[in-house]
């Protein structure tokens, strides 16, 4: 307790204010001599110890920077994997069980890898799920949100031809029906999807360029990391009163007080993580991908993994196929305009009485659109996914517009300071 | 937690075969389905012996060597034993000609039919699977092997069975391939324990669990260190995270 206490005075020494004296991080030649060349030092400084945040930002905030060390765990386990897997339709189901089972710590890396995706999509659904709430698509910040759903986008992407590789039954036909859908393409359709494959069926060298997207997809989405850091360092953070920065009291360093919460926010995160990587691997998982593929036996039901499924809901409940295709892509392309269709001035939803009850329906009805997706699309599960469709368009096309038109919103506070001191006030009482 | 995952699993694979026209497994209790549950040691060597007498005619167990035997509790020299009673085929040798040894316990268990065409011909056409990963690769796959395995009977009066099919409630539109593998007394356990069906299903059940997951108890027994390490690291970052902001005002 006392080393601890220690620990914390030492750490809270320093002045809380963004204006610090520019002290020399390094009095080591050898560094001053490399930040002279390359400012590097200079930078990590820059965006660390000198980045102003919102000092009210609540634990939301810890999204970005926990899918950030999310993709950095993919990203070593994924090679980790590739040094052991082999994409050949013949060995590449027994190679990822080599890696199960013969691998030292294998099984370890492959269930990381696995659940892995899965606490991906988690993640980034609840910051953009945030980001809806906060208005934080808003300007100034439209380029980092679309920058945003760009990542999402090549996210899918990656997951999608992720879940090939292990060649199981569902890799098999999941890429079978998902590929089959450009099709639906008018004249260049079958050449598209010729195109895709490498052929006319899933195959040898559908596997093969799946492997290579597979592994390179993750540096783009790095690369757009980065150009979504540069975005967001360029007006910081918006924060959960919706306030931009007025004063120099409403924000504290990013180090070391966004530092420590968000790594005791990746303690929990990690926790939880190993709760389902050690205790419950298969969770997300369809038992009948552990069964290698078999072109000539089609499983009962074909169901994407668990993050697809509201977009595979939307595709099923329009019943032309291309209306489908294009349904399910406008399910994601509506997004990039969410920052013009979204009329309101007002960010945070705690301040728009008409918008905030709606935001929970539209996440209920993601959340029923997710359950119609997991269902075989006949009788009521039709019905459902066709309204559901409907009114997630209508989230974004009319209901916004409008509320945005007819809403009074209520006064938010005066200053991020301000909002502070009123959660601070309301917690101790 | 885990339990609430349990109920949802095996609520969600109740309402998945419903859908398929068999009727849910029973629900037995597995001792290594408990969060930190391991497998019986004389139920695997059972279980194996089962597999080895009793399913080894028909279905393959692939992904298995020898030597991981050793994870059932049986020595170097037993292994040695268990590998030299099967014959695997080599080679080519000098001459260019594959041979027949006996086995060692570098060797994986051979399938027993040489290509899925052979299995077919000899089986009414259908493909005795492998059982490596048959446990993982079902839905509730413990307790759906195991109510399959005991869950022959008589069809209904108006059901006429195809030819040489038959009834297993258990089983997706409930006319199976395989005839009723266990009989009363088909093998004899070394350890005494008599050989009902209900006992030599329990046994192989648990032998195939442990076949499609070898890694499971080393990987809870990691996990929990993985826990407890991270809980006392959460505890640590909430303190210093709170010392940290104590001065924020």
């Amino acid at each position: 307790m006392k080393i601890q206490l220690e620990l914390g005075r030492l750490m809270t020494k320093r002045k809380i204010s963004t204006k610090q004296q520019k002290r020399p991080l390094y009095d080591n030649p050898v560094s001053k001599w490399i930040d002279k060349r390359l400012p590097i030092f200079t930078f990590i400084r820059h965006s660390l110890d000198e980045y102003p945040t919102p000092k009210n930002l609540n634990w939301l905030w810890n999204g970005g920077s926990l899918a950030g060390i999310t993709l950095l765990i993919m990203i070593i386990s994924g090679i980790t994997l590739a040094m052991h897997y082999n994409p050949d339709p013949a060995d590449a189901f027994n190679s990822v069980e080599r890696i199960m089972r013969d691998v030292n710590y294998g099984w370890l890396v492959r269930y990381i890898h696995v659940n892995g995706a899965s606490f991906f999509f988690i993640l980034v659904y609840l910051h953009m799920f945030r980001s809806m709430y906060y208005g934080s698509y808003k300007s100034p910040r439209e380029l980092l949100w679309i920058v945003g759903v760009l990542i999402l986008l090549l996210m899918m992407a990656t997951a999608f031809m992720g879940y090939v590789l292990p060649w199981g039954q569902m890799s098999f036909w999941g890429a079978k029906v998902i590929t089959n859908l450009f099709s639906a393409i008018p004249f260049v359709g079958d050449s598209i999807v010729h195109w895709l494959l490498g052929g006319n069926n899933v195959a040898a060298p559908t596997l093969h360029r799946f492997f290579a997207l597979h592994y390179l997809l993750p540096f783009l989405i790095v690369a757009f990391v980065a150009i979504h850091l540069i975005c967001l360092h360029q007006f910081g953070s918006n924060n959960p009163s919706g306030v931009e920065v007025k004063k120099a009291q409403d924000q504290i360093p990013f180090h070391p007080y966004y530092t420590v919460k968000d790594l005791y926010g990746l303690a929990i995160y990690l926790l939880v993580f190993s709760l389902f990587v050690f205790f419950a691997p298969n969770f997300f998982g369809e038992a009948v991908n552990y069964n290698p593929a078999n072109p000539l036996v089609t499983p009962p039901h074909i169901v994407p993994e668990w993050y697809f499924l509201p977009f595979y809901a939307i595709l099923r409940s329009i019943p032309d196929k291309l209306g489908g295709v294009l349904g399910m892509f406008g399910a994601v392309s509506v997004l990039f305009f969410l920052p013009w269709l979204d009329r309101s001035k007002i960010k945070s939803a705690a301040y728009r009485p008409m918008f905030r009850p709606l935001f929970w329906v539209f996440i209920l009805n993601c959340i029923i659109l997710g359950w119609v997706g997991a269902k075989p699309p006949e009788g009521w599960y039709l019905i459902v996914g066709r309204v559901s469709t409907l009114y997630y368009f209508a989230h974004f096309l009319v209901v916004l517009p409008v509320v945005g038109w007819m809403e009074r919103p209520l006064t938010p506070p005066a200053s991020i300071s301000d909002h502070y001191k009123q959660k601070h006030k309301r917690q101790k009482k | 937690m885990i339990r609430l995952f349990a109920f949802l699993l095996l609520f969600l694979s109740a309402q998945a075969s419903a859908e398929f026209g068999a009727i849910p497994p029973k629900e037995k209790h597995w001792s290594f389905q408990t969060p930190l549950g391991t497998f019986d040691r004389a139920a695997l060597q059972r279980g194996f012996q089962v597999y080895k007498e009793v399913c080894a005619a028909c279905h393959g167990l692939s992904h298995i060597r020898f030597r991981e035997l050793s994870a059932l509790g049986f020595n170097n020299k037993e292994i040695k034993a268990i590998a030299n009673d099967y014959q695997i085929k080599d080679g080519p040798n000098d001459e260019g000609e594959m041979f027949d040894r006996p086995g060692i316990p570098g060797d994986a268990f051979p399938d027993p039919y040489p290509n899925e065409q052979a299995a077919r011909v000899v089986n009414g056409g259908a493909y005795p699977v492998d059982l490596s990963l048959i446990i993982k690769g079902r839905e509730n796959g413990a307790n759906y092997v195991y109510s399959l395995l005991t869950g022959y009977k008589d069809p209904p009066k108006d059901l006429v069975l195809f030819e040489g099919k038959s009834y297993n409630p258990y089983f997706e539109g409930g006319q199976i391939s395989m005839i009723a593998p266990l009989n009363e007394g088909q093998v004899t356990y070394s350890d005494g324990t008599t050989a009902t069906v209900d006992q030599m299903a329990q046994d192989v059940v648990t032998f195939l669990a442990w076949a499609s997951e070898p890694e499971l108890e080393t990987r809870r027994q990691i996990g929990l260190k993985v826990i407890l390490y991270l809980i006392v690291f959460s505890l640590l970052m909430y303190f210093v995270y709170r010392s940290v902001w104590r001065n924020v005002k």
